[in-house]
């Protein structure tokens, strides 16, 4: 595809993620007009309070969560060369949740250490599935299988620290299914720093994920150091999810679904892929809230479950589309 | 140049082939002949890097490969793997990719680049297909732009992996065409194939793995004669003259 169709639909991504962000923030139990959305965001006005410490968060959230979460399945995916590969299905996501969940039971004062209790969980899983890939030489199959038993290994443990400290996790079912409710600002803070820095490593990359995804051998013949750049890929990926999952919860499908929406509306190559998911998970994740907020209300569902009723239909889609290719 | 020095292959440990000693000669076709499972994929891997040795050494130029960076190893040899994923992305592309051992960070491609593939793209005939996504190419097609993404490389060996196989009878006399030409342009170029016929009519030097050693080294003619191919592969290899060349045949 020539390069400026690329841009032009990059641009439209773009522009659907700010449509998404500046819906989000104006609409709600007090509707805003752009104008006081304007003023709001400068502190003026009688939507600046309700913006700052509920809509804004909550939007900055979404946007960050949604696009680490892409990201981090777009890497995942070319890095293993696996199209059902995600954060979600081989046991990055519940990985970072048994991490969040160990650390706020065991440090229950320590919110800090939540980022990092996430990466750790989501690292261990991440190593877990490359040392698979590596030592068996495990066919595409057998990893998300393997993924699959990791997920459910690691929600147990999860369900676990949940039953013998019923305290851990205020709002449990919230962080199980995901959500974007009770959001800060200051909660934010240190995991949008992160995602912010590791989408555009992410980016940094794109010709070495390019190589990666010829395979390994043809990867190395070409002069590609595919063991470390293969661990550092999956170390990115790993934080993004954990860095998303800290404050969002154990959100789904994102980081399956989007890398393929991209790759149908961009082609191939990995610096597209890379940008179109950072912007379009944050526009799919933003809608999906809004819905979450919008459809129920004053009720709120949990975004989880709007995306997994968006993306369940589509994974089942996406999986009788495949069998008939060969791979 | 490439030689291999009393070099053993194999997986985890358990050797495959031991103390081979080979040349790759620049302005030449070397065939890699031998059952199934005689370690002619693995000999490869390990001479380009992509596997330890078990024992014995690897030489690019009279250096040890160990001492080489990988991107100085993709300088000299250029590889043509026997399973080819099929990424999303256009011909010309992919064939970018074989300059990334030139490529500094961050990754610019030089018109220098563009050049070389242009021209290697055209030396594979694959010019045509520049900007077709690779998914929407024949076999025959993708194995074209496999061949000029190695050439953009620009080394002085080439290795390909059963390069003959999955294509149809013509693709695979062009495919030996194109070794063949290589080879008259000074590159080294190894191949590993399983058509004896087609292997004995195009090698200048034919390498006989068997039973977990080198064999024979040696012309077609004398590897024929030998009858070394009879007992290694368990058939009656035999030959008839025809317009002036040999044809061969198993029965």
């Amino acid at each position: 595809m020539e390069r400026n169709r690329v841009a032009a639909r990059l641009g439209l991504l773009g522009a659907a993620a700010m449509l998404a962000a500046v819906l989000s923030l104006c609409l709600g139990p007090v509707p805003l007009t752009p104008v006081q959305l304007w003023q709001g965001l400068w502190g003026q006005g009688d939507g600046a309070s309700i913006l700052a410490f509920v809509r804004l968060p909550r939007t900055v959230g979404c946007v960050l969560a949604g696009a680490a979460l892409a990201v981090s399945g777009g890497i995942i995916q070319t890095v293993l060369a696996n199209p059902l590969a995600a954060p979600s299905t081989i046991g990055v996501n519940s990985g970072a949740g048994l991490g969040v969940a160990l650390c706020s039971a065991l440090l229950p004062g320590a919110l800090t250490a939540v980022p990092f209790a996430a990466f750790l969980g989501a690292f261990i899983g991440v190593l877990f599935i490359l040392l698979l890939a590596e030592r068996a030489g495990a066919s595409r199959i057998t990893l998300v299988l393997a993924g699959v038993a990791l997920s459910s290994m690691f929600s147990a443990g999860v369900d676990a620290v949940v039953t013998l400290y019923p305290d851990a996790l205020i709002g449990y079912s919230d962080f199980r299914i995901g959500g974007m409710a009770n959001l800060y600002m200051g909660k934010l803070l240190p995991a949008g720093a992160v995602i912010l820095a590791c989408v555009l490593l992410a980016m940094l990359l794109a010709s070495e994920m390019d190589l990666l995804a010829l395979g390994s051998d043809t990867a190395r013949s070409l002069g590609l150091r595919v063991r470390p750049v293969r661990t550092v890929l999956l170390a990115l990926a790993a934080a993004l999810a954990g860095a998303a999952v800290s404050f969002a919860g154990l959100l789904g499908f994102v980081g399956l679904i989007v890398p393929h929406i991209v790759r149908r509306l961009l082609g191939g190559g990995s610096l597209r892929l890379v940008a179109g998911c950072a912007l379009c998970g944050a526009a799919l994740l933003t809608l999906c809230d809004l819905l979450s907020r919008l459809v129920f209300a004053p009720f709120e569902l949990p975004v989880g479950i709007v995306l997994s009723l968006a993306g369940g239909p589509f994974f089942l889609w996406l999986l009788f589309q495949k069998r008939g290719t060969h791979s | 140049m490439i030689e291999l020095r009393g070099l053993s292959v194999g997986y985890r440990g358990e050797p495959v082939l031991r103390g081979v000693d080979l040349t790759f000669q620049p302005g030449q076709v070397t065939v890699l002949l031998g059952p199934n499972g005689c370690g002619k994929s693995t000999l490869l891997k390990t001479a380009l890097g992509l596997l330890p040795p078990l024992a014995g050494q690897v030489l690019y130029d009279g250096v040890p490969l160990q001492s080489l960076a990988p991107v100085q190893v993709a300088r000299q040899a250029a590889y043509m793997a026997q399973s080819r994923s099929v990424p999303q992305i256009e011909a010309r592309r992919m064939v970018l990719h074989g300059r990334f051992p030139y490529l500094s960070f961050p990754r610019r491609y030089r018109p220098e680049d563009k050049r070389v593939v242009a021209e290697a793209m055209q030396e594979a005939g694959a010019s045509d297909l520049a900007g077709c996504l690779m998914q929407e190419l024949s076999g025959g097609q993708r194995q074209k732009v496999y061949l000029a993404m190695a050439l953009a490389q620009r080394t002085g060996t080439i290795f390909m992996d059963e390069p003959t196989t999955w294509l149809d009878v013509r693709h695979q006399l062009e495919v030996m065409a194109t070794a063949r030409r290589l080879a008259a342009g000074g590159k080294a170029v190894a191949l590993v194939c399983h058509d004896l016929c087609l292997a004995l009519r195009n090698a200048d030097t034919v390498v006989l793995l068997a039973d977990g050693a080198l064999r024979m080294t040696d012309t077609p003619d004398r590897v024929y004669e030998s009858g070394a191919l009879d007992t290694a592969f368990g058939v009656r290899v035999r030959r008839v003259e025809m317009d002036g060349s040999w044809q061969y045949f198993c029965e």
